[in-house]
């Protein structure tokens, strides 16, 4: 008689679905299911309030607080002052410009992470030289009868989204020399990469800041000063690449040693080696720690209050001090975590969605 | 282009003289000499720790010796990078656990070294890299990558990587260790061909099966010293030293 396999049989029912996920996990004994009464009856107790005071019983519009009449949230407070809150002082009828300009970034971002469309070698050059200039002249303008806005009137989530990225895609290169370098052969390449990085690595980024906006000045010659943005970005740009460097480290070291081997075996150079074989396949394995190190980076862009630059929860926190809005720092706080969750859950979903995408299935 | 200005050198192809290495203070590889005659197939076997994938490596650098002379292809290896990789383009290494570049396709593993290396045309690579992938008999596999291939496929198209860049030695570090046993044969069938060819090759490998029925020499190495070297008919029948009969009845005794 032939061989023929046994036909695979479904699971049984009560182990399967929704029925049996809560069999097994929530009522599986009477102390199980005791407890994950009191549970469900805590979690009402804390959702139902919440819910109804921030939405339930919230007032929505209206143009000044007397129009917050109900005992809910007053998101009045927020939607007033929106405007402040995403782009600080930059003036009504300029708004368009860093409005374009993230649109700008948005359109590359999809460019450059939809795989089916084309032209992606274009789509890369382009994100990096005529994006940024593009977006200086609209941003700070002086050019094409764009009026100067100053630095001192930029604020809210444009000035998040420009220290953020900014600093992320200076820290990059740096990074990944600073890595290269650490792991060099040559002694005194890696000696000033290791002291680099251990140094920004050891220092807190609001000592950074705050450094470099008093101490920076002293080293200048009188009359010469350099924008507070700029020494705020020069500063977190340093800070951040120390950072990047040990992410690009840790994923050079997750390499196994024949990759390396079999790219020196084929007569390839040290830069052949390490643009087509070592560094995109360490970069891959680098996505989680890179997302991570920008993430991390997004929310310190907040300490540049420290350094008077306002972003979303300094604007926020001075959005409260108004004397006329005294009294809802709870509306305030929580559009300002709601603002950064927002974008640092997308990072973190269009990390998990890349690292799917580059999987060839094989680990070197 | 480079294939042309070639200089034919017909001494021997590979030259070993006196050399010894150490990993710190660990004598790895003793007092070798060894020359390899153009076109001569030889298979080097031992018990593991005995330096004989030490000694392979050492012939293109992947390893440093710290004494004696290496003459690979009349070019010494001496600590140039340039010169290592002109002889890194003539000798071909196989590895045990493949090695392949997992981000690329199987084509793109192969036409890699001739596009950057030789400067060759993509057009050109591409050709020779299906030509070879012909010829280890997977050029259906060519447009997936390593991870879909199973182990035997993977070491062919390691094979066929290696012989893209008309390598005139071939270094083999127990190609077939790491391999599932139903996957053996499909490998050593290759590397058959490639020695009936009268490609020159070194073959660090216990498939005693492949040195009989190519090897011109089989030589025996333990405590990083060559103990015994002949050709395989005398090898097998009528070993010399008592390490060797050991190592030998080891091995095919079960």
């Amino acid at each position: 008689m032939p061989f023929t396999p046994t036909p695979a049989r479904p699971a049984p029912i009560s182990q399967m679905g929704v029925i049996g996920w809560l069999r097994k996990n929530l009522f599986s004994n009477i102390p199980n299911t005791l407890l994950s009464l009191v549970a469900l009856y805590v979690v009402w107790q804390v959702l139902s309030s919440v819910i109804s005071w921030a939405f339930i019983n919230a007032d929505w519009v209206g143009s000044s607080r007397a129009d917050c009449t109900s005992d809910g949230a007053c998101w009045v407070f927020v939607s007033v002052r929106l405007n402040q809150f995403i782009y600080g002082f930059y003036p009504a009828e300029a708004r368009w410009r860093p409005n374009l300009a993230f649109a700008l970034l948005v359109g590359f971002l999809i460019w450059l992470a939809v795989p089916r469309i084309p032209y992606k070698k274009l789509g890369g050059i382009l994100a990096l030289t005529a994006f940024p200039v593009a977006a200086y002249f609209l941003l700070y303008g002086g050019a094409f009868g764009l009026p100067v806005v100053p630095t001192s009137r930029w604020g809210g989530l444009l000035l998040t989204i420009v220290l953020a990225v900014i600093g992320i895609v200076l820290a990059m290169p740096i990074g990944i020399a600073l890595a290269l370098g650490r792991r060099s052969n040559m002694p005194a390449v890696r000696l000033v990469c290791t002291i680099f990085i251990e140094f920004w690595r050891g220092v807190p980024l609001i000592t950074i800041l705050f450094m470099a906006s008093v101490m920076l000045p002293l080293f200048f010659a009188e009359g010469v000063s350099i924008d507070r943005l700029i020494r705020a970005l020069i500063g977190i740009t340093l800070f951040q690449s120390a950072y990047m460097a040990e992410v690009v480290r840790g994923g050079l070291q997750a390499l196994g040693k024949g990759q390396y081997e079999a790219a020196d075996a084929l007569g390839l150079s040290y830069w052949q080696k390490m643009n087509l074989i070592i560094l995109p396949q360490a970069l891959k394995i680098m996505i989680p720690g890179i997302v991570n190190t920008t993430i991390s980076l997004w929310k310190d862009t907040s300490l540049v209050v420290i350094i008077g630059l306002l972003e979303v929860l300094g604007q926020v926190r001075q959005a409260l001090a108004d004397p006329n809005w005294l009294g809802f720092p709870a509306e305030g706080y929580i559009f300002a975590a709601l603002t950064f969750w927002v974008f640092c859950f997308s990072m973190s979903r269009f990390s998990q969605y890349l690292e799917r995408r580059l999987d060839t299935g094989h680990k070197n | 282009m480079t294939t042309n200005e070639k200089t034919e050198y017909n001494g021997p192809a590979i030259e070993i003289k006196g050399m010894n290495k150490w990993y710190g203070d660990f004598h790895v590889l003793k007092d070798i000499n060894l020359e390899v005659a153009r076109g001569e197939r030889i298979v080097i076997c031992g018990p593991s720790g005995s330096g004989k994938s030490t000694l392979i490596r050492c012939i293109n650098r992947l390893e440093e010796h710290q004494e004696g002379d290496i003459i690979v292809d009349g070019m010494p290896l001496i600590n140039d990078l340039k010169k290592i990789n002109a002889i890194r383009k003539e000798v071909g290494m196989v590895f045990q656990h493949f090695n392949l570049f997992p981000h690329l396709t199987v084509l793109e593993n192969c036409s890699l070294a001739p596009i950057w290396v030789k400067k060759m045309p993509k057009k050109e690579a591409e050709a020779i890299g299906m030509k070879f992938l012909e010829r280890v008999k997977i050029p259906e596999q060519a447009h997936k990558y390593p991870g879909q291939l199973s182990g035997g496929q993977q070491q062919r198209v390691a094979i066929a990587r290696s012989l893209c860049m008309s390598p005139r030695i071939m270094l083999f570090d127990e190609p077939t260790s790491a391999l599932d046993p139903e996957m053996i044969s499909e490998v050593l069938d290759v590397m058959v061909e490639l020695a009936q060819e009268g490609m020159t090759m070194l073959c660090v490998t216990h498939e005693m099966g492949f040195a009989k029925k190519v090897a011109d020499r089989v030589i025996f190495m333990d405590g990083g010293e060559i103990v015994e070297q002949n050709e395989p008919n005398e090898f097998f029948n009528n070993p010399q030293e008592e390490r060797t009969r050991l190592f030998l009845s080891q091995i095919l005794g079960h």
